[in-house]
């Protein structure tokens, strides 16, 4: 099988910007809904990008999302220049969160997000260098291999 | 239930999709928080809220919910009603608290998200 690339295209992501976050998930569901990729797909991949523009707004300076689509995968690979995770397994548990008051007020901040990332996508890994940034990778299997 | 029945039900004022008051709505979930209706929303959910920046137009648009009612008289920005009015998401509002609104829905029969339906 070719892991020939069909679309390659990077968006950049600003922090604290909260009147924009969640528009280049938005932006992202209408390009997966154009080239058809199948609909439950669609709204997993959605839900975990949106959740990581997410945390990008709340907390990082910028990020840039590398959106990569081959004919067997979604992949999006997410890199911020955010203060890092210290400890990633008390990160990922639900209900844990370090959300500040003006993040609640936007709905988010429940100590969801990256739990709900890793429920969502077919394979997820989180890399993170306290004072540096935190970078996602996100996978979708477009055929059965793998597909959750 | 159609999104009309629900209006009667709860005095809620649509505020955009006045022509789309025939869309069957199957379920339903109420909550404040996005990441929670990130988290156990589906497809097709009326989703119930009190809040009213365009995250929640934009977090509905994100799970593909059918429509959203505003509780207690919250209304949502120009942003988030553009973005609504684009994306065919019927938005209502009513002036009853969030425990009320569910309760009428539920108790007329509009089941949650798990299934779970009223039984008198």
């Amino acid at each position: 099988m070719s892991e020939e690339s069909v679309l390659s295209q990077n968006f950049e992501i600003v922090g604290r910007d909260f009147s924009n976050a969640g528009k280049t998930s938005t932006s992202i569901k209408e390009i997966l809904q154009e080239i058809g990729i199948d609909h439950s797909i669609i709204i997993r991949a959605s839900i975990a990008l949106y959740e990581a523009e997410m945390n990008v707004v709340m907390y990082a300076h910028r990020g840039t999302l590398t959106l990569n689509i081959t004919p067997e995968r979604l992949h999006f690979k997410l890199e911020d220049n955010g203060p890092g995770i210290t400890d990633i397994d008390l990160a990922m548990k639900e209900g844990f969160s370090t959300a500040t008051d003006e993040m609640r007020e936007m709905g988010f901040g429940a100590g969801m997000g990256l739990p709900n990332i890793r429920k969502n996508a077919d394979r997820f890994e989180i890399t993170s260098i306290p004072g540096e940034g935190t970078t996602l990778d996100m996978i979708f299997c477009l055929n059965k291999t793998g597909k959750k | 239930m159609i999104l009309k029945d629900i209006k009667e039900l709860l005095q809620a004022e649509v505020i955009s999709g006045e022509d789309s008051l025939d869309l069957e709505i199957t379920f339903a979930g109420g909550s404040d928080l996005m990441s929670d209706v990130l988290a156990f929303g589906k497809p097709g959910i009326l989703l119930l809220t009190g809040l009213s920046n365009a995250q929640s137009v934009r977090t509905a648009n994100i799970i593909d919910a059918k429509a959203i009612v505003y509780v207690r008289g919250k209304k949502p920005d120009d942003e988030g009603i553009a973005l609504a009015k684009e994306k065919g998401i019927p938005l209502l509002s009513t002036n009853l608290m969030m425990y009320t609104a569910c309760g009428l829905l539920f108790s007329h029969g509009l089941p949650g998200v798990s299934g779970l339906s009223f039984k008198k």
